[in-house]
């Protein structure tokens, strides 16, 4: 488990991450969300015991994570970086070396992850001559290719085409499977319902919601009410409770209070004419986001 | 230990099938070749052809002298008698039939003078020549003219004879001296080169990791430390590599002169046998200290930089330091016991190519030797420590408020830098 216990890091005066409780448990998807600047590459470099927190504390299996755990640790950083004049296969091997693997082990692995990438044909190039997509299957690689127990993935799925940001997710997906702990922080809120169980939404450096995601949804409250009718809809957004309201093509979407708001929409359109639709859906992570973090994000 | 080492042969490995690394080490062993060899090689191309230089003798007695002067010289020069006349001459000069044309005459005071044309008056050595037998010439006949005889005349040339000799028994003698000159100012071209090269090598090294932001990945499996000292260790494996493929390069150059030209070869010539192995052995030990010393000097600039361009800005104080340590070099080789070269050989970074200088110069007490090399060891602890923790929080830009403080004070790290780190 990873345990993150009332960790500040302070840069001089400055504070990027304040009173943060986190909580992974083992063979988890956690995401981390934030905008800019909101402390989450701060995290994970502590997370990595690349920073040292100013104040608390940071373990992972009750052991606190220095050089020596440094081989059950992955880590896709959020500024790829590779060495463009060395060749897929001797980056794959010196970066897996550094991680304590056996050469053979390198090798069989690199061609396990490159198959499944269908990057086979690349194994020789030098990373330089390989296209955006290819150079970050390949960092995805190096961080997984010892099959860490704990992985970090900053912006794992930025800049991808959906081909590739699909292959990459089943890749997580199936490293889940086999135990491995991940801990990701993305933009793309899609991303994160689709994955994760648990998260937390990072602002200014504090933890603004945190925990599962059904239970932050549920006791977010608010709910989205879509309604689609061959009738004008437009009155519907002065009824008491709703909050927020969205033109759609044939239709509206609302933000309502409570539940209960949701009846009296009901109630509101049944004797106008047709309705072809009507929902009550939970709220997206990027209405919970907007609302939490006061800026629209991506 | 062991990433230690995989750090050190990545490095070592990713640099010796480099091409600058071949290319200077075939280029500097071939090099050897030529220039230990120079004699056998300027006598392949058969001697030059004697320069024919024409004599139009307006004194009537003066060219039978001077083909004479000549002949006893040694000089590749034959002048001849030029019957036709001086425009006849010319141009056979200017067709290329003569070298040169010599035209001597007597002034007033009947002194032989001599006027030289040529195509083109570069050939300096073939007209000093010519200069120096007329000079002969004029000497005699004015020497004679006052009477004097051939005896009086070679007395009054005569070099006065000057020995050298020292008292103390452990003093270099003279030819010691010049070996150890030899010497040193192999160390101090070599020493040279390799900061050049290794040091910028290093310094592109760690920018390049940082520039291509491999170095995220790189820290969080190794320690920075770590790193350091592996990308030094390979980059000094790299240079003792080179060292050795020279030094059989020249062993097997010079030896290939001896065959050749058995006596005359280049060892018998500058004694090279003879270097006491004293010598080499603390040439080898400055030697590897000071690369050590510049190496953690330039893997901490490196780790300040975070593009490979500024490579360039780094090596230029360092050029100078070496430039100076050189120059000083210079200075003590004419004037060893100077105190001024003395204490200039204790600042760490002039240690290696001074201590050794001295050394090799004077007589020095083993406890000077030993002061000099503990400076050296001392310098590098110090630079690998303070290297370490920059190149920590240089690699990323950040650290706690400790290590921060030491940075600003210890590399007055750039404003931009401070910002950079405050944004992490």
């Amino acid at each position: 488990m990873l345990q993150i216990k009332d960790v500040r890091k302070q840069f001089g005066t400055f504070t990027a991450v304040e009173g943060l409780n986190l909580e992974v448990p083992k063979g988890e998807i956690f995401g981390l969300l934030g905008a800019n600047g909101a402390g989450k590459t701060t995290t994970f470099r502590m997370i990595l015991g690349l920073l040292t927190p100013t104040h608390g504390k940071i373990t992972w299996d009750q052991k606190e994570i220095s050089y020596q755990t440094s081989d059950l640790i992955g880590y896709l950083p959020e500024e790829r970086g590779l060495y463009p004049k060395l060749t897929v296969k001797e980056q794959l091997v010196y970066l897996g070396q550094l991680r304590s693997m056996p050469r053979p082990l390198i090798q069989e692995q690199t061609n396990t992850w490159l198959k499944r990438f269908g990057a086979e044909e690349y194994i020789n190039k030098k990373v330089e001559s390989l296209s955006k997509g290819n150079q970050q299957k390949i960092q995805f690689i190096a961080a997984v290719i010892h099959r860490p127990e704990l992985l970090i993935l900053d912006e794992p799925f930025s800049g991808l085409d959906p081909v590739n940001v699909e292959l990459l997710k089943n890749a997580v997906h199936e490293l889940k499977k086999e135990g491995t702990t991940i801990v990701f922080s993305s933009h793309r809120m899609e991303h994160v319902e689709e994955l994760c169980q648990h998260l937390c939404i990072m602002h200014r450096g504090k933890a603004v919601v945190q925990g599962n995601l059904k239970e932050i949804k549920r006791s977010f409250g608010k709910k989205n009410v879509s309604v689609k009718a061959d009738f004008d809809l437009t009155y519907l957004k002065d009824t008491n409770g709703v909050l927020k309201h969205r033109m759609t093509a044939d239709g509206i979407t609302l933000q309502v209070e409570r539940e209960e708001v949701a009846h009296s929409l009901f109630q509101a359109v049944q004797s106008k004419g047709f309705v072809r639709k009507f929902e009550l859906e939970e709220p997206s992570l990027n209405d919970i986001f907007i609302e939490k973090v006061g800026v629209v994000h991506e | 230990m062991s990433k230690f080492i995989t750090v050190m042969m990545h490095t070592y490995r990713s640099k010796i099938k480099s091409k600058p690394f071949l290319i200077t080490t075939l280029i500097t062993i071939a090099l050897l070749f030529v220039v230990t060899n120079m004699n056998e090689i300027t006598k392949m191309f058969g001697g030059e052809e004697a320069s024919k230089v024409g004599v139009i003798d307006k004194t009537g007695n003066t060219l039978p002298a001077l083909q004479a002067q000549l002949e006893q010289a040694g000089d590749d020069l034959t002048a001849e008698a030029y019957t036709k006349s001086e425009s006849d001459a010319e141009k056979a000069v200017i067709e290329g039939k003569l070298d040169g044309l010599l035209i001597l005459d007597k002034d007033a005071s009947g002194i032989v003078t001599g006027i030289y044309k040529a195509e083109d008056i570069t050939q300096q050595s073939l007209i000093t020549d010519i200069e120096m037998a007329l000079q002969q010439i004029k000497n005699k006949s004015a020497a004679e003219s006052i009477g004097l005889n051939q005896e009086q005349l070679a007395a009054i040339y005569l070099p006065v004879s000057f020995e050298k000799e020292s008292l103390s028994t452990t003093a270099k003698s003279e030819e010691e001296a010049a070996q150890v000159y030899i010497l040193v100012y192999v160390v101090l071209f070599f020493m040279y080169m390799s900061v050049m090269m290794y040091g910028s090598m290093i310094a592109v090294e760690v920018a390049t990791e940082k520039s291509s932001r491999v170095m995220e990945i790189l820290i969080s499996s190794v320690s920075p430390v770590t790193q350091m000292f592996g990308k030094i260790f390979g980059i000094v494996l790299i240079a003792l590599t080179q060292l050795a493929l020279f030094v059989a390069g020249g062993f097997a150059a010079v030896k290939l002169n001896e065959n050749l030209s058995g006596s005359e070869s280049i060892i018998q010539e500058l004694k090279l046998n003879e270097i006491p192995i004293s010598l080499i052995v603390y040439a080898l030990v400055f030697f590897i200290l000071g690369f050590f010393l510049y190496a953690t000097l330039f893997a901490m600039m490196g780790s300040l930089i975070s593009r490979v361009e500024e490579v360039n800005n780094l090596m230029t104080p360092v050029v100078i330091v070496i430039v100076a340590a050189f120059m000083i070099a210079m200075y003590g080789r004419e004037n060893p016991e100077s105190g001024f070269v003395a204490a200039a050989s204790y600042f760490p970074l002039f240690t290696p190519m001074l201590m050794l200088l001295r050394v090799g110069m004077l007589s020095l007490p083993v406890w000077e030797i030993a002061l000099g090399i503990g400076v050296l060891i001392g310098a590098i602890a110090l630079f690998a420590v303070i290297g370490a923790r920059v190149y920590r929080g240089g690699v990323l830009m950040y650290g706690n408020a400790p290590s921060l403080k030491l940075f600003k004070q210890a590399l007055l790290l750039s404003k931009e830098e401070k910002k950079n780190t405050t944004e992490l």
